[in-house]
């Protein structure tokens, strides 16, 4: 018995030892590699820590805050609350009109642009004179300071200064609330769908030539070279595109707050957020708003990168190595 | 492209010329009007005209007159410029590591920017408010330094990284085969080729925190840190009974030049930095 379990472990004792030794050599092997792995970490490391330490811990210290009742005006009366603020806001009416003006302006916004930008692309892509203009142009709304173009479409439509409004015969578009919304929606508009274009071209530069010419000869027509061959290809990129896009246009702010100040139910969350925390002084409801609208564009990062399975940007990364 | 079917003549070149200049004006008109507010006198700056009947410079002279846009300005500067510097500098160093090194938790790396990339900054206001006021950072040029590195990281991350890619690495072999360290072949071989892309990215980062709004007005409360989106924002006139419109569209023209002459003298960067960045084939 004793020598069999002997036997037993003999051929067991000796798998480890040519692995040890193999390990051995590996270690002498990458000496190299093994600066290479801490270079990357030291490469790394500043980056990384701003990036969690100012969004890491901020976070977490906003949960915190979110269950205390907190009002800047009564400090005294700070105290934890549990779920209350949670309570008090997801019952509250002015919430739920914030998300739902959020939630509209984001599709509305981002459909528009998806085909605007699109087309944009397109011209960018395929115009044979200017080019060089074309591109520069429209980097300026890329480029603007969103409180200079916010501005510039709010003297637009204010009755006796604008343009737009003497162009159009609208009294006072700026103080009714569809007229608002849709404002704010041409602002967010006007101001990023250079950049859903650009995202666009990107893709579209990888429509293969060849695969364009073959299908004209094959007799398929404009729309049809643009559904079934450049679609395809371009799925990629658009879906990158609206993924950026998706979560920027939840984040409206800067338009909404020179445009109306959030004025006749046109707040959207964070701009609400905004003013519980500045206007109210109220950082426990504040917090409660942050955090809600974390969770929020975490639930639609999630369902964005559900979707994209391989292609998302942080698997390419990694595939394309 | 003008292969199938399409003359290349002029009926096309004309065609493409009209939607050029539809493009163009879809650009131009929003920036032209402002800057024609601000070109316009008094008397007639209510006059719905798109272009002024009456110029004059007396706008830009008000702005200029106090120190409240002055120091605006000067802190706009400042701040950009040394988060830029900041933030460039460290995306070189992540992105080199993630586009040329093996090593353990570079996914990780990859995700955490792009989680920062969708973060909704309007749930940082109120943790960072509370925050730096207790550490002595709000109101401070640092107190929006911070947040500004962490948000143009992941931009320059990724347009690093991607610019990277394409360089020609055999170089930097060969630098190793004479017997460079990697840290060596990095300084003196990769880096001046890469130095495009660094251009590339601090215009990006720089139009990013130049552009920011809400970190501004959350995080600043006097003009030692105030920036000029945001005292464009508080503009009142010279006098309580003064209409602020004609010096509001004078700011914004002033701050709108840099961003003009970026895109002049980088088109062609800022457009292959956008695209290279966000899209992978």
């Amino acid at each position: 018995m004793t020598h069999r379990v002997e036997t037993a472990e003999r051929p067991k004792a000796r798998v480890p030892r040519p692995r040890r030794g193999e390990r051995a050599e590996r270690a002498r092997l990458s000496e190299g590699k093994r600066a290479e792995r801490r270079l990357g970490w030291l490469l790394c490391a500043p980056a990384a820590l701003v990036m969690v330490a100012v969004t890491g811990y901020p976070i977490v210290y906003s949960i915190w805050l979110s269950l205390q009742r907190f009002d800047l005006k009564f400090p005294d009366e700070r105290e934890f609350v549990g779920l209350d603020n949670y309570v008090t806001v997801l019952s509250n009416g002015y919430w739920w009109t914030a998300f739902a003006v959020t939630f509209l302006i984001t599709v509305v916004t981002v459909a528009i642009e998806l085909v605007l930008g699109m087309a944009l692309a397109l011209v960018m892509h395929r115009t044979i004179v200017g080019r060089g203009l074309i591109r520069t142009s429209v980097l300026i709304p890329y480029g603007i300071v969103t409180v200079v173009a916010a501005f510039s479409w709010r003297y637009a439509w204010t009755p006796g200064t604008g343009y737009l409004t003497k162009l159009t015969g609208a009294e006072a578009p700026l103080t009714e609330r569809v007229s608002s919304l849709a404002i704010i929606i041409l602002a967010e508009v006007w101001k990023t769908t250079p950049f859903m274009a650009l995202l666009l071209l990107a893709g579209l530069a990888l429509v293969p030539a060849d695969l364009l010419k073959a299908a004209a000869m094959d007799g398929a027509g404009a729309w049809q070279r643009f559904t079934k061959v450049m679609l395809p290809v371009m799925k990629p990129a658009i879906l990158v595109a609206l993924l950026f896009r998706t979560l920027d246009a939840f984040r409206i702010f800067d338009n909404i707050y020179i445009l109306t100040q959030g004025a006749n139910n046109t707040s959207s969350v964070s701009m609400l957020t905004y003013n519980n925390l500045f206007r109210g002084l109220n950082l426990g409801i504040g917090s409660t708003m942050s955090v809600l609208v974390f969770i929020t564009v975490a639930i639609l990062a999630f369902i964005f990168i559900k979707l994209f399975g391989t292609a998302a940007p942080g698997s390419t990364e990694e595939g394309r190595r | 492209m003008a292969a199938f079917g399409e003359p290349d003549g002029r009926a096309a070149r004309w065609r493409w010329g009209v939607i050029d200049l539809v493009v163009v004006a879809y650009a131009l008109i929003p920036v032209l009007w402002i800057l024609s507010l601000s070109l316009k006198t008094t008397a007639t700056l209510t006059d719905g005209r798109f272009v002024p009947r009456e110029w004059t410079l007396e706008n830009y002279r008000t702005i200029f007159q106090t120190d409240q846009f002055i120091r605006a300005l000067v802190n706009s500067i400042g701040i950009a410029l040394i988060s830029t510097a900041i933030a460039v500098v460290l995306g070189t160093m992540a992105a080199y590591a993630i586009a040329r090194l093996d090593f353990p938790g570079k996914k990780a790396l990859v995700g955490v920017s792009l989680l920062i990339a969708m973060f909704p900054q309007v749930s940082l206001i109120s943790p960072l408010f509370e925050i730096e006021r207790s550490i002595g950072l709000f109101d401070t040029w640092p107190g929006l330094i911070l947040p500004y590195i962490t948000f143009s990281l992941p931009l320059a991350i990724y347009t690093l990284s991607a610019f990277f890619r394409q360089i020609p690495w055999e170089l930097e072999k060969a630098a190793k085969m004479d017997g460079a360290t990697p840290a060596q072949a990095f300084r003196r071989v990769i880096a001046p080729l890469a130095a495009p892309g660094v251009v590339t990215s601090a215009i990006l980062v720089f139009i990013f925190c130049w552009n920011d709004f809400l970190f501004a007005i959350s995080l600043t409360s006097t003009e030692a840190s105030r920036t000029a989106p945001v005292a464009l924002s508080f503009f009142t006139g010279a006098s309580q009974f003064e209409d602020p419109t004609g010096a509001i569209s004078a700011a914004a023209v002033v701050i709108t030049i840099p961003i003009i002459v970026f895109v002049l003298l980088f088109q062609r960067r800022i457009v292959s930095g956008l695209t290279s960045g966000a899209v992978k084939g």
